[in-house]
């Protein structure tokens, strides 16, 4: 390939990159709010936000994409930049499925530590914030590394409406050169990387958090411990049990 | 916001086409990564990493990239290397190539989860290797997966839009071409959104029936 035409998929890498980023914040600050919402005392709370989750989980990406490009134009007047269109549809779509993440992993702190919040006299919202996050946002970790794989595969979706990410690039390339097998090698190429890179720095976010906790993450680094056989003294306090 | 009741009717017989063809897709998908995940997952666990190495990378590969890049490579590089598939076709085996990674993984788990006491029954009635995994080990195993693998058909069905972009004419293409015909956008979209959730929502309520009978 000619310079130019790699000069070409940089930049497609670049709106990837930058629709992977906001998307993932968008998606985030969704996934919270919904999945928070998801265990309020409160029915009507509860309930649209459920609906919300069914509605945006149970359509595809791609529609809440060509809805987001097509439909809110008209319907609303507006029309959105294509990032912002992308990112829009990408940061609900997804975080659908992160508000399910963050619902679970709710769920899952242990029941006596929401109790201990209520007997200290804690409001709702400090319970919420001192005691279940802290402890619920490091399991949360390994699934969202998944949906954030899963965010970055689902960037390539906007190609389909013209906007000039990776996917689109390639396919520009491939017109150039009338070639397809290199370029597309080197573009799937690409997008693994990528998503090697998002693994990576996942496990070592997930390492730290957990770390903060006093709790070793799963499988390796337990591994490498020495075997608690009963003593109670040396080995509890090298896992870091502040 | 203007809704057009008339847009929806004529609308409708190119709906019924595109649900067709995305019934077809999915169908045709699911089998494939049933069949592909379950002989990913048995290679796997073949005693030479020979084996798993190259199939544990090329798996990798799969599922960490995206799958219209996929469906891209196959609609415009199989014709390159002279094979010939209809468009229908490509996309039904890109899905089910890409899906497979991730049935894998669910086999994996449900041949796992099948207790260690099984394999050391088998080997104690002296029973040959083919007829452990057929009559022991993947009976129980596959008992157990049915719903996750649900899950995966459910995932596979919201991403047949994308065959869309290799020019098959499902649910999601016919309301391209019918909006770019009549220039209206917001009834087909809509329609075959709503026609989404009225599939996956009862799919996932059915599954997770299933889960409570099967999953004990």
């Amino acid at each position: 390939m000619t310079p130019g035409l790699w000069e070409l998929v940089l930049k497609g890498i670049w709106v990837t990159l930058q629709l992977l980023f906001l998307g993932s914040l968008v998606a985030g600050a969704v996934s919270f709010v919904v999945g928070v919402a998801r265990t309020s005392r409160r029915w009507i709370v509860r309930f649209l936000a459920g609906l919300y989750t069914e509605v945006f989980r149970g359509t595809s990406a791609l529609i809440m994409i060509f809805w987001v490009y097509f439909v809110l134009p008209l319907a609303f007047g507006w029309q959105l930049v294509p990032l912002w269109a992308g990112t829009l549809a990408l940061g609900l779509t997804y975080g659908a499925y992160g508000s399910e993440i963050v619902r679970g992993a709710l769920n899952a702190v242990d029941p006596a530590q929401r109790e201990g919040g209520i007997a200290l006299s804690f409001t709702p919202w400090q319970r919420m914030r001192l005691i279940l996050l802290p402890q619920a946002v490091p399991e949360m970790i390994p699934s969202f590394c998944n949906l954030l794989v899963e965010l970055l595969k689902g960037t390539a979706l906007v190609s389909i409406m013209g906007m000039g990410d990776l996917a689109f690039s390639g396919n520009l390339v491939r017109l150039a050169l009338q070639e397809s097998a290199e370029i597309y090698a080197y573009i799937l190429l690409i997008y693994f990387v990528i998503a090697f890179v998002i693994t990576r720095l996942m496990r070592v976010l997930e390492r730290r958090l957990k770390a903060g906790l006093g709790r070793a993450p799963e499988g390796r680094v337990l591994a490498r411990e020495p075997r608690r056989a009963g003593a109670s003294g040396v080995g509890a306090a090298s896992g870091g049990a502040s | 916001m203007t809704w057009d009741w008339s847009a929806v009717g004529d609308f409708m017989p190119l709906f019924l086409d595109g649900l067709l063809v995305t019934l077809k897709a999915l169908a045709l998908g699911s089998l494939i990564s049933f069949a592909l995940g379950l002989v990913w997952a048995l290679l796997m666990r073949a005693p030479t990493r020979w084996v798993r190495w190259p199939v544990g990378a090329v798996t990798e590969f799969v599922r960490n990239t995206p799958l219209l890049v996929q469906l891209f490579f196959l609609f415009y590089v199989l014709p390159e290397w002279n094979i010939t598939f209809s468009a229908l076709t490509t996309g039904v085996v890109a899905i089910g190539l890409h899906y497979s990674t991730y049935t894998m993984q669910v086999y994996r788990a449900g041949i796992e989860g099948v207790p260690a006491g099984q394999w050391e029954a088998a080997t104690a009635l002296n029973l040959p290797l083919r007829r452990t995994w057929t009559a022991v080990i993947l009976p129980q195993a596959i008992r157990r997966v049915v719903p996750a693998l649900g899950n995966y058909v459910i995932s596979m069905l919201k991403d047949t839009p994308m065959l869309m972009a290799i020019t098959v004419l499902e649910m999601l293409g016919e309301a391209r071409l019918y909006s770019q015909e009549h220039f209206q956008f917001t009834e087909p979209l809509t329609v075959i959104g709503v026609a989404f959730i009225l599939i996956s929502y009862p799919a996932s309520l059915l599954l997770r029936a299933l889960e409570r009978r099967l999953v004990r």
